[in-house]
């Protein structure tokens, strides 16, 4: 099974409060593959990537350093979409 | 086993199952669910979920199309947690691995979650934990909406376990099984606790959050004499509450042989004892306790009862109701008392910033006279049907009385004009509860029939004490010095010239009986089960021994030495006084 993964920063001011989580949700669920997001450091958590409860739990605030993972025949793809949406600061200003 | 404290209201001991009502009153049921039932459960989730999902998309789309994307942006965010398929998984795993029902399911994984988040540092992030309990409380929702529990026809022996009690529950009470009575809010004049009375059956409100504490099918105790719930009681716990009201039964049974005996001191004094009430039903249970007439008859309830201002026939007809189960004995009625409390104020176009020194009592009736007359001319009306007394409260100045009775002899006019019978010599009466009205009762005595001394509010305002405000409440005590002279004065001027009572809440309680004897009330009116205790009292003294008592206190200068040297005559008398 193919797998993929990408090192990101949180780099919006909210971090990744609702509406962002929801966002990331969202796209993960347009994959087949299974998705998980990472963080390391004091507290570290595993969030699965579909799960918009489990993402708030990561709370991500601006600078934290995530994971993000998937496994699956689209893991590739995923992970590129995904790792965008944090590019783009989910579309924030 | 768990022991909650609450303000007991209603005395008592009851040991039974618990019933459950949430702040919206609907209710909890049990947690757990028969295996058989559990397939069943689980589709009443999976239902709830798409019915809860359906109305949320509706509502999103319609705030949408108002251009109300923030709220709307908040209620996606909802849909999404209930679509979060690990989220709904722990609710089933719940349901299906635990036997749990799918309200408990529910509450007790979204409360997890409401846990974790609150303990979250990002303030932003925290404050989700508002977001979890909305989705909760809607998923409660609607797997309840249809369940309204009947309370008019249960089967067996249950406690009622509420946020508050609403007069629309309590009207069709099956009086037969329910027990006792415990809630979150309330207070000692709540509808809970008028209604507790009037049924004879132990209540405790004010326990803050019991409803979260209790659940469906515990066995729960209800000890309205001590203001205690112990919630799961162990064996011991049981079998000393057992104990316990079988004692009180037994003491019962042997005040009640009381019940017949007048109230007269050994040396030949009779002494009046009489009972106030809220609401005609409890006519019956004061009369069954020995009072000898109504004392007060607080007539708030008819307003706080019912969602519009009562009408002059709803006045009578309450008042009707009550004569007839007097049958001639005394009904002291006092006009409506209401200003300074939350059903008020909320009212209130702008809420006052010290509605106990407001528009409360005789202040707002005289501020809206057509209010007061419809009351005044369902007295008067009534007053032909036995022993009907009119009482003014909290009368600060004599020209309030003076306004007060004007609008009592227009209303006579009025019917003798419309030919409609009515008593033009009503004995009328003040409330002392103000001390300018102590200060200057002499002058008040030549103008009313009779006095009651309303020692709650008495106190309140010599002491400058609040005592619903727990920080100062230790500061609010009968046995103040200022508030016995105050006390002392009044009986002394009024009884020159007319008949004086007092019916706070001093005049039920054992410990002031002597004092009270000794200072030279002769009517005493509190609520109907603390009537046996002060009639044992006044039959267990002589008015020799009550004066020396009334006396020795006046000497004192504390509090303190007060309470101390009147516990031991007491006890002296009654050892099981207290």
């Amino acid at each position: 099974m193919p797998t993929a993964s990408r090192d990101i920063i949180v780099s919006n001011s909210l971090g990744l409060h609702a509406r962002p989580a929801m966002q990331f949700v969202d796209t993960a669920n347009q994959f087949r593959s299974k998705v998980t997001v990472s963080k390391g450091g004091d507290e570290p958590y595993q969030a699965d990537g579909k799960s918009v409860m489990q993402m708030i739990i990561l709370a991500a605030t601006e600078g934290t350093s995530l994971k993000i993972h998937a496994v699956g025949e689209d893991a590739e793809i995923a992970v590129e979409k995904l790792a965008k949406l944090f590019e783009d600061k989910f579309g924030e200003e | 086993m768990e022991i909650k404290k609450g303000i007991g209201v209603s005395p008592g001991v009851a040991i039974s199952t618990a019933i459950v009502f949430d702040a919206e009153n609907l209710v909890i049921p049990r947690r757990q669910v028969l295996l058989a039932n559990i397939d069943a459960e689980l589709s009443r989730f999976d239902l709830a979920l798409k019915e809860t999902i359906r109305t949320l998309t509706q509502q999103r789309d319609d705030l949408i199309a108002h251009q109300r994307k923030e709220i709307a942006g908040i209620i996606d965010f909802h849909i999404g947690v209930l679509n979060d398929a690990s989220l709904t998984g722990q609710i089933v795993a719940e349901i299906r691995d635990r036997h749990s029902s799918a309200e408990y399911a529910v509450s007790a994984v979204m409360r997890n979650y409401a846990a974790v988040f609150s303990k979250m540092t990002d303030r932003y992030l925290a404050e989700r934990v508002k977001d979890i309990h909305d989705i909760e409380r809607q998923l409660l929702h609607c797997l309840m909406g249809q369940q309204r529990l009947d309370l008019s026809h249960l089967t067996s022996d249950v406690v009622i376990i509420a946020h508050d009690l609403l007069p629309s529950q309590t009207a069709s009470l099956d009086k037969l099984h329910v027990k006792g009575f415990a809630t979150d809010a309330g207070g000692r004049t709540s509808h809970t606790a008028i209604v507790a009375r009037a049924m004879g059956i132990p209540a405790i409100v004010g326990l803050g959050n019991i409803t979260g504490e209790v659940s469906a099918g515990d066995t729960v105790i209800i000890d309205g004499n001590h203001g205690v719930v112990i919630i799961n009681p162990d064996e011991q716990a049981v079998a000393e509450n057992r104990g316990a009201e079988l004692r009180r039964l037994q003491l019962d049974s042997e005040r009640a042989t009381l019940q017949d005996l007048p109230a007269q001191t050994l040396d030949g004094h009779l002494i009046s004892l009489m009972a106030n009430i809220e609401f005609p039903a409890e006519v019956d249970e004061a009369l069954r306790r020995g009072a000898e007439g109504i004392g007060l008859y607080r007539t708030e309830y008819l307003y706080l009862a019912s969602d519009h201002e009562p009408s002059e026939d709803e006045h009578y007809g309450a008042y009707a109701d009550a004569l007839l189960r007097l049958k001639n004995r005394p009904l002291v009625i006092r006009t409506l008392d209401l200003g300074a409390d939350k059903y008020s104020q909320a009212k209130a176009a702008i809420p006052e910033r010290n509605p106990f020194l407001g528009e409360r009592s005789i202040r707002m009736c005289l501020h809206d006279i057509p209010m007061f007359k419809r009351q005044l001319r369902a007295i008067m009306r009534a007053s032909v049907l036995g022993d009907v007394r009119v009482m003014f409260p909290m009368i600060t100045t004599l020209m309030e009385l003076r306004q007060a009775r004007m609008l009592l002899n227009d209303v006579m006019e009025e019917l003798e004009d419309e030919g409609v019978s009515h008593n033009r010599d009503i004995p009328v009466g003040m409330m002392i509860e103000v001390p300018s009205a102590a200060l200057m009762a002499d002058k008040f005595a030549k103008e009313v029939n009779f006095f009651s001394i309303g020692t709650n509010d008495l106190i309140q305002y010599t002491l400058a004490v609040d005592r619903t405000n727990e920080r100062v409440a230790g500061l609010f005590c009968p046995g103040h010095p200022a508030v016995l002279g105050l006390v002392r004065d009044v009986i002394r001027k009024a009884a020159r010239s007319i008949s004086v009572s007092m019916c706070g809440e001093m005049a039920g309680e054992p410990l002031y009986t002597l004092l009270l004897l000794g200072l030279g009330l002769t009517t005493f009116s509190m609520n109907a089960p603390d009537i046996p205790e002060v009639k044992k009292i006044v039959r267990s003294t002589t008015m020799e021994h009550a004066r020396q008592v009334a006396r020795r206190v006046m000497s004192f200068d504390s509090e303190r030495q007060v309470m101390h040297y009147l516990r031991d005559e007491t006890r002296k008398i009654d050892p099981e006084a207290f």
